[in-house]
Parts: structure tokens; sequence; C-alpha cells
């Protein structure tokens, strides 16, 4: 039995000898810049999580925009939304594309464009809400489970797997019953179904950071439990929850959609990609193609770019991946 | 001694990384020869695990690379090789024994056909007569029931043991030289004592140089004829270890010398240590890298790394302080005052 | 009154497998250890690994529960104290750690590491926490402004230091260091070991120090424990322990240490142990030494563990107990008599 004394440090490689490690390792390592510094510098050079990163950025500024319209009742959009007129509706297939309409308008003659950023705020919304929530429960459950270990492990991780299990459409409906159909429990109900993969990845972190001497020294100091698990060991295991966190949003984003498409959630006339995605889908074959293709683009860009984002991250946070 | 072996010459090694160029190995140059060890001492830092990588040329490049000098092996220079004529020198002339055994030694294979892998590659023999060679050899290392020992997995043998194995190993080709980097570190001190045996019993075995790389003056004092004091990617001194260890002419070597707790001392003495930190590779100086750190530098040092100075036969030293200064200078220090008889 | 006393101590970790996690064994990792620190003193602690040593040392500070035994500081009984009587031993006892590197919270800024424990238990108001983790950075020789940075910006030597500060933040009155230098630079060594000396006289410290390393024992210590497989096998002062060690390991483990001096070293006589030390979860009937002492006997050394017994140290002056049937016994002038068997 070895005297488990020696804990590798965050971010270097376990080391399995016995007698503790000598000094810095002989083969010159740089100096190390900084928390985050190292992170962005191996992140600049992925471009494709670059344009992610952009993809995001442009996101969050129309999004944050239209959630402030919103709830400030004012329109930040070209045209109104949910202006019909039917004059720009001949035969009641929209029109295509044009100077004065980029994205064309839809069957009502309301504008694709203002409907599409518009829309961008309920995206917006689920991708915050979801995973806000998703977070509170898994960061909390995540860390009591891997801190305490033994039953309460075993009960938290198997609730987990019951959420992993359940089928994800049927839970969301079984919600939105108890609930009501108000959109915003489309969002609460994607958080509370999320939080299980939050917390089973910060869990695996958890394990081997509360074996670390800094745990150890905290205790000896008198620390309660419960600041040692939020205050030591949840901040050294937030790097793999970053790139959930990415992934996660472009994910509850895709998932309301998907919802939005069967008719759950946003009802008509207030537009959510998935929505439209679902209402425009039978102009298609009729011609009128803008109306499904712009909110789809718009839908798969964003997605695309926080799964990107969380890719790259990802390989940038791994301290194995050879450069 | 004997035959020399290996001819080291302005041996230089940098490591090319974005934050800038590190000059692990600055210059280098010692010689072995045959039934010699040479102890090869520092810290960290001092580039001497990343000499002995060059030597076998083992340096990962990128990023590292070797620049200049000379690594002759009875009349060949191994920076000059392909790297098939490379390959063929490793494990076959050369052999070397790292730290930590767990994870030198495939886990997934069993010991002995590991060694045997080693003996058919270079000796061209057969698998059945290499299975047998690698037994006799695990027992010639001292390890008992070696036939049983050599069908099980690494993580069936404990620590010294690995380390035996790995000498095994080293030595399955009768290398003319044996390079050991820090092989006891991580192992237990009664378990050193063993291994240090077996590397002495081994050399006498067949008549190899042994270059021993260590930061543990005592291992030193114990198995090396000569040695070399490096720091920063440079050689501070050189020399005979009676002469290195009774007659030393670096300000730090004395250092080191003085920031040891003996087992021996008879009445306490409080420890001199050197202040300040270790060197930062990618900020040395253009001279010497001890400078900032050394008691007795001068503005010169900083600026010109001081060439080789002889002060005796076979003991040369590298430091910009004269002669009879330096020798005044060690009189009065704590540790000469009380140990030179 | 000693300030600390280990009675018999044990802590014995299950072995746990199969599906229903079954206790299959135990790890003997401390089985039956006694031994005082005086205050003001520093005790040693000294084995390879494996012996329990580290074991021994959390245990003390109650980082882990014991199995058995009894641990008091200051009289009062550790072991079974009350939450709130443990806060207040936990002001008076504080541990450094071996590995500068993960003993650490990489995320949190130097000045809240060592402070923390003052915020823990609520001392002073926040300005005076500030200048007390000012002058902690101070004594421990570094500065004020270096508090406001990161782990990763200091050295191994650096953040030894800051360990240590964080130590002496409650004003403690004993410490265990737990191999504090064995990740260090031999350079750096020294200066650690000088500023734990230099402390240990300006505030009056107790210390245990629990290393591999004898030669850095014997320097630092006033009495040295030598322990092997979770047992004490010799107490001795640290002058006696080079000159005249009574157990037989106690003398394999002094030839194994290399000294730095090439003309003493060819002097030596040399004592190799064979064999590797056995697991800790299968001990040796009898003496835990037996099977690979020299001196062993069928009877009594494989029926029973020898008791921790004096000897004659030095007159009578000097403490050296020996866990052996056979020990090694000194004449007055430093002879070796009498270490085989009648």
């Amino acid at each position: 039995m070895y005297d488990v004394t020696s804990g590798a440090s965050f971010q270097d490689p376990q080391m399995d000898s016995p007698l503790p490690p000598t000094a810095e390792s002989e083969l010159p390592t740089t100096a190390p810049l900084g928390l985050w510094a190292d992170t962005w510098r191996r992140l600049r050079r992925n471009k494709l999580a670059l344009v992610g990163l952009g993809i995001i950025i442009v996101f969050m500024v129309i999004g944050t925009t239209q959630v402030i319209a919103h709830f400030l009742d004012i329109q930040l959009t070209p045209y109104d939304p949910n202006e019909v007129d039917y004059a720009l509706s001949p035969e009641g297939l929209g029109s295509p594309p044009s100077l004065d309409h980029p994205f064309g308008t839809d069957y009502l003659g309301r504008d694709v464009l203002s409907r599409t950023i518009v829309a961008a705020r309920v995206s917006m919304l689920v991708g915050v809400i979801a995973v806000s929530i998703a977070l509170v429960i898994g960061l909390s459950l995540g860390p009591i489970s891997g801190y305490y270990g033994g039953a309460t492990d075993a009960i938290i991780m198997r609730t987990a797997d019951v959420f992993f299990a359940f089928p994800f459409i049927l839970f969301v409906l079984l919600i939105m019953t108890v609930l009501g159909p108000g959109y915003a429990n489309v969002f609460i109900a994607i958080g509370v179904l999320s939080w299980a993969t939050y917390a089973r990845l910060n869990r695996g972190s958890v394990l081997s950071v509360k074996t670390m001497e800094f745990v150890e020294a905290a205790r000896a100091q008198g620390a309660s439990d419960l600041r040692i698990i939020f205050r030591h060991v949840l901040p050294n295991t937030m790097a793999p929850v970053y790139v959930a966190i990415a992934m996660g949003v472009g994910g509850a984003i895709a998932t309301e959609a998907a919802l939005g498409f069967l008719g759950i959630g946003m009802q008509p006339p207030n537009a959510s990609w998935g929505s439209m995605i679902a209402n425009y889908l039978t102009y298609v074959p009729a011609g009128s193609w803008w109306m499904e293709l712009f909110p789809s683009v718009a839908l798969v860009l964003t997605v695309f770019g926080f799964i990107a984002f969380g890719n790259g991250l990802r390989d940038a946070t791994d301290p194995k991946l050879k450069e | 001694m004997g035959e020399r072996l290996l001819e080291v010459t302005s041996l230089s090694t940098h490591f090319y990384t974005h934050a800038g160029v590190v000059k692990a190995v600055n210059g280098v140059s010692f010689s072995l020869d045959r039934n010699e060890t040479i102890g090869i001492v520092g810290e960290s830092g001092s580039g001497k695990t990343v000499a002995a990588l060059s030597i076998l040329r083992l340096v990962p490049d990128p990023p590292g690379k070797i620049v200049e000098g000379s690594v002759v092996l009875k009349g060949r220079d191994l920076l000059a090789l392909s790297e098939d004529e490379m390959r063929e020198v490793r494990g076959n002339d050369i052999a070397m024994i790292f730290q930590d055994p767990m994870t030198s030694l495939n886990p997934v294979f069993k010991v002995g056909d590991q060694i045997a892998e080693a003996v058919v590659l270079h000796q061209g023999k057969g698998k059945r007569e290499a299975a047998q060679m690698a037994v006799e050899l695990l027992a010639r290392v001292g390890i008992s029931d070696a036939k049983r020992r050599a069908n099980e997995y690494p993580f069936e043998f404990s620590g010294g043991m690995r380390q035996r194995a790995m000498i095994a190993m080293a030595i399955s080709c009768n290398p003319e030289i044996l390079i050991a980097d820090e092989p006891t570190t991580a192992l237990d001190v009664t378990i050193q004592a063993q291994i240090m045996d077996v590397i002495r019993e081994m050399q006498g075995v067949y008549n190899s140089g042994v270059i021993m790389i260590t930061h543990d003056l005592g291992i030193v004092a114990q198995m090396a004829d000569r040695v070399m004091v490096m720091y920063g990617g440079r050689t501070m001194e050189y020399g005979t270890v009676d002469e290195v260890y009774y007659n030393p002419h670096q300000p730090y070597t004395w250092g080191l010398l003085g920031s040891l707790p003996r087992l021996d001392e008879v009445e306490k003495q409080r420890l001199t240590p050197i202040e300040g930190q270790p060197p930062n590779l990618l900020l040395l100086p253009p001279g010497c890298p001890f400078s900032g750190r050394c008691p007795y530098e001068r503005p010169v040092c900083r600026e010109t790394f001081p060439d080789l100075e002889s002060v005796g036969p076979d003991h040369g030293v590298h430091c910009w302080v004269p002669l009879d200064e330096r020798l005044a200078i060690r009189a009065s220090l704590p540790y000469f005052a009380a140990s030179v008889a | 009154m000693s300030l600390v006393e280990v009675k018999d101590l044990k802590k014995h970790f299950p072995i746990k497998s199969g599906i229903l996690k079954r206790t299959t064994g135990h790890v003997y990792a401390v089985d039956g250890v006694s031994f005082t620190i005086e205050e003001g003193e520093t005790l040693g602690l000294v084995g390879e690994s494996g012996c329990g040593k580290s074991t021994t040392g959390r245990v003390i500070l109650r980082l882990l529960s014991a199995t058995g035994g009894s641990v008091s500081f200051d009289g009062q009984d550790v072991m079974n104290a009350s939450h709130g009587d443990m806060q207040r031993l936990r002001r008076d006892m504080q541990i450094i750690f071996q590995d500068p590197y993960a003993s650490l919270n990489p995320r949190m800024r130097v000045k809240k590491i060592i402070g923390e424990s003052l915020r823990i238990h609520r001392i002073g108001t926040d300005e005076e926490r500030l200048d007390r983790v000012a002058e902690l950075l101070e004594i421990v020789g570094l500065t004020a402004e270096q508090g406001e940075r990161y782990p990763h910006e200091f050295s191994g030597g650096q953040r030894q230091r800051i360990g240590v500060a964080r130590a002496l933040a409650l004003n403690p009155r004993f410490i265990v260091a737990d191999e504090p230098v064995s990740a260090l630079d031999v350079s750096i060594q020294a200066q650690m070991i000088n500023l734990l000396e230099d402390l240990q006289d300006q505030f009056k410290l107790t210390y245990l120090v629990i290393a591999h390393d004898l030669s850095v024992v014997k320097h630092i210590s006033d009495r040295v424990v030598v322990m092997y497989l979770g047992k004490v096998v010799e107490i001795a002062d640290s002058s006696l322990l080079y000159d005249r060690p009574g157990h037989p390991y106690t003398e394999a483990l002094l030839s194994a240490v290399p000294i730095p001096d090439p003309g003493a070293e060819r002097a030596r006589r040399r004592i190799i142990l064979e064999g590797d030390v056995p697991s800790a979860a299968n001990p040796p009937k009898g003496c835990v030494f037996h099977p690979r002492c020299a001196r062993a006997q069928v009877d009594p050394c494989t029926v029973a563990m020898p008791p921790l017994e004096s000897t004659d140290g030095d007159a009578g002056r000097l403490s050296h107990e020996v866990a052996c049937y056979f020990p090694t016994r000194y004449a007055a002038d430093g002879t070796a008599t009498a270490s085989t068997p009648a």
C-alpha cells in the first residue's frame, strides 16, 4: 500500500511513482502564461472554432437585443414581424427575396428577415434559461455525488441514468401537462432534463480533484464540507463543463426547434425558428423556397457555431493533446 | 582506465518554443572510458537529461534540435549517422535506463518478451533462444524465480524489480555504454542500494562505461570515478570525484556541497544554502547561468561564459573569479573550514 | 505531560473487492504505533514507502480517522473530540504538505490561500486579515505584493513557502511537516530547512517531520522514530542514530544512504537488504522485519512482534528504544557488542 500523498497538479498528467516527484521536469516546458491565456492561444489556431465563436457572438448580440426589445416592447427589426400585408403575398405564396425584403415575405406578407431575427429571441432564451437550470441542478448534485461517494453517489447517479434513459419528447410533454402550455415551460423542461449531463461530467472531475492535496489542506484548516466542495473542488472541475455548456446551448436551441416543429411551445403568431420551419414547409413544393430556407439556415448555423466552438474549446483545454 | 569509448565535444541542444529559445544544453564536453563511471550531476534545468537524450538522439524534434557539437562513439560521430544507423546503436552499443520504470516498460507485454525483443532485434537470435536469454538476464540482475517472472507483466513487479528488469533489458545486448538517468529517484533507499549494486556488478561483467545522471551528490560519491557538475545547460566543473568533492573550484559546487545535510555530521551545522531560485531557461544570461545567484560574481560573469580553466590533472572549471581569490574564499566557507583535513 | 501523545495507534484500510464490495482484507498501514512529542522539540518520523509514516501524520491531525489507539494533544483527546473542540484543536495543529504543486488551489490567489483559515475561524476583520497575510508572506521570505498572484506563477520552493505561511496563519503550536523538502531542488531544500528551523525558534513551534531522506531528518530532528511496515522499530536521539543504531533495519537503512563524500563512501561497510518490502496487507507473523533480517531466529522472531524497549543510550541520558529481540548494544566507547543471539 502506498502512502497516497502525491497528487497530480491540475493541468499536469498523473504521476505514478510512490515517492514525491522531484523538481520540475528536465525537458524544458514553457512557463505557464496564465490560467486562460494558454487556452486562448491554442484556440486562436483553430480556424473552425474561431468561426464558431464569431457566429456565437453575432447570435448573442441579435438575441440579446431582441430580448431587450421584447421586454421594452419596441421594435428593432426592419419591419414589424407580425404585420400582415396581403399585397406582398400574391396567391398566398409570399414574395421572393428582393431589395426591400432580403429574405422575402411569407404567405401572409410578413417580412421573413424580421421574423427570423425576432425568433432568435426564443433561441437565446432557451439557450440561457435551459442551460442555467441544468447547471444549477447539475453543478449541485454532481459535486455532492462525487465528493461524498457511497450511497449518495449511487442514488444521484442512478437518478441521472433515469434522466438519460427517458424518452425526451415524452418527458417534455409530461412537464407541459403538469405546468401548462406556456412556452416558458418548454425551457424549464429542457433544462430539467439536461442536468444529468453536467452532473455526470462534473462528478468525474470531482472524483480526481477531491484527492488533491489542496483539498486536504483546506480540511486541515477546518473548512466545512460545503466550503470545500464549492470553493475548492468545483472551480477546479469547470474546464470540461465550459465545453459542455457550449455544446449544451447548441443542443438546447436545436431541441427547442424540434419541439417547435412539433407544435409544442411557441405558438403563432410568435415566431420561433422551429415553428417557422414547420409552418413554411408546405409552401416549398409550391415553389416558395425562401420562407423555409432562411430560418433553417439560421438554426443550423447557430447550432453549428456553438458546437464548433465547443469542440475547439475541448481541444484547446486538453493538456495531453500535442500541438 | 581503458579505451576511450565516448567523446562529447561542445554539445548544444536548443528547444524552439513559442515562448522563445531554450538552450537546454550549451557547449557541453566530456569523455568516458571503458570500465569508468562518470556522474553528471545537476538540479532541475541543468540540462543533464537532455544531454543524455542528445547522445542517443532521442530529443523530440521539433521542438528540440541538436545545433552544435559532436558525439564520437569509438571513432564514429553519432550526430552524423542516419536514423537507421542510429537505431542500431540504441540498445546495442548504448543503452539507457530511465527514471520511472513503470512508464518505460510497456504494461501490456510480458517482461520476458520485452527483453527478448531487444535481443532478437539487435543480435538476430531466434525467438526461443532470445526467451532463454531473457530468463538468464533476469536472474543475473538478481530477480529470483526468473523463469516464472519472465512470464509476468510489469504491474506484477515491484518498483525495484521493474528497475532491475530495465537493467536486464539494457544489458541484454552487451552495450559498451550504459546511461542511467536518475535510475533510483523513485525508489526507496534500501532498494536504491540494491540497484546501484546491480549496476556496478553489470559494469564489471560487461566492462562497460556508465554515465550516471543524478541530482544526488551521495550517489555520485558512491558510484562515480569522475563527475561533471552542470547548471543551466552549462558545464560548471568537472574532474575526478576526489578532486571535485575535496578541491572544488566553482562557487556553484561550493554551494551544492554546503547545502547538503550530512548523515555523518558529528556536530550540527547550520546549512549554507544557495540563495535565489533555479534558473529560468527562457531568460538565461549570455554569460554564466549562475550569475544572479552567485555571491562572488562580477560584471563580466553575466556577459560572457568563462573559458575552461585547468586547475589540476583532469580537473577543469569555468569561473571568472581568479584562482588565488577563489582559494581564499573557499577557505573561509564554513563547510570547508569544518571538514578540510 | 508531553504535547502530543500517541498510544498504540492503529489505522487499517479495508480492501474491498467483488461486486458487493465485501471487505476481503485489510491494509495494516499503522499497526500499534506509540511515541510522544515534547513541546518545542522536533521529532523525525522516517521510513520507506509503505511504512505508514504519512498515514500516522494524518491520523494525528485527524485528517483520517483512527481504527484504534489514541492521540492526545496537550492532554485533550483528539480522536473523539467534538466538532467544536476539533475546530479549536485545528488552530493549534497544522500541516505542511509535500507536493508544492498539488497543495495549493490553482484557482485561488495566494493571499486568499494563506488567509482562508482566518476566514474559516472568523478571526479579525477583513483589514486585519490582510495585514496578517502580508505579515505571514514576509515571515516566509516573500513580499506582500506576491499575494496577489496565483500559485502557478511561483517556483516550487516559493510555493512551499506559501504552504508554510498558510500553516502559520493561525499561530499553531504544533506543525506536521509531511516530506517538506523532497519535491524541491537540492539547493532549495537547504533554504527550506533553514527557514523551518528559524521559524521554530521564532514562534516556539513543535514539529513532527515526516520524511524518507534520513540525512534531512537527522539534521533537523532532536529525536527520530524509525518505522517499518506499520510498526515502530526504533526511537533514538538524533545524535545516537548514526553512531549507535540498535535495530537491524535501522542499520541497513543507514548504510544504504549515500554520503556525499567519496572517501567516506569507500570506507563504509554496506549492508544490503535482500528482497522487497512485503505488502502491508499481508504482514509477516511475528516481527515484521524477520524475513529480511540477518539475525532472525525462528523463536522468538516469527512468534511475536518484539516490544519497544529502552536500551542503554549514552549512560541513560539520551532516549533510545529498540523493538528487537537481538538489538545491537554499544559499550561506553561506542563499540558494538553482542548483536547476535546468544
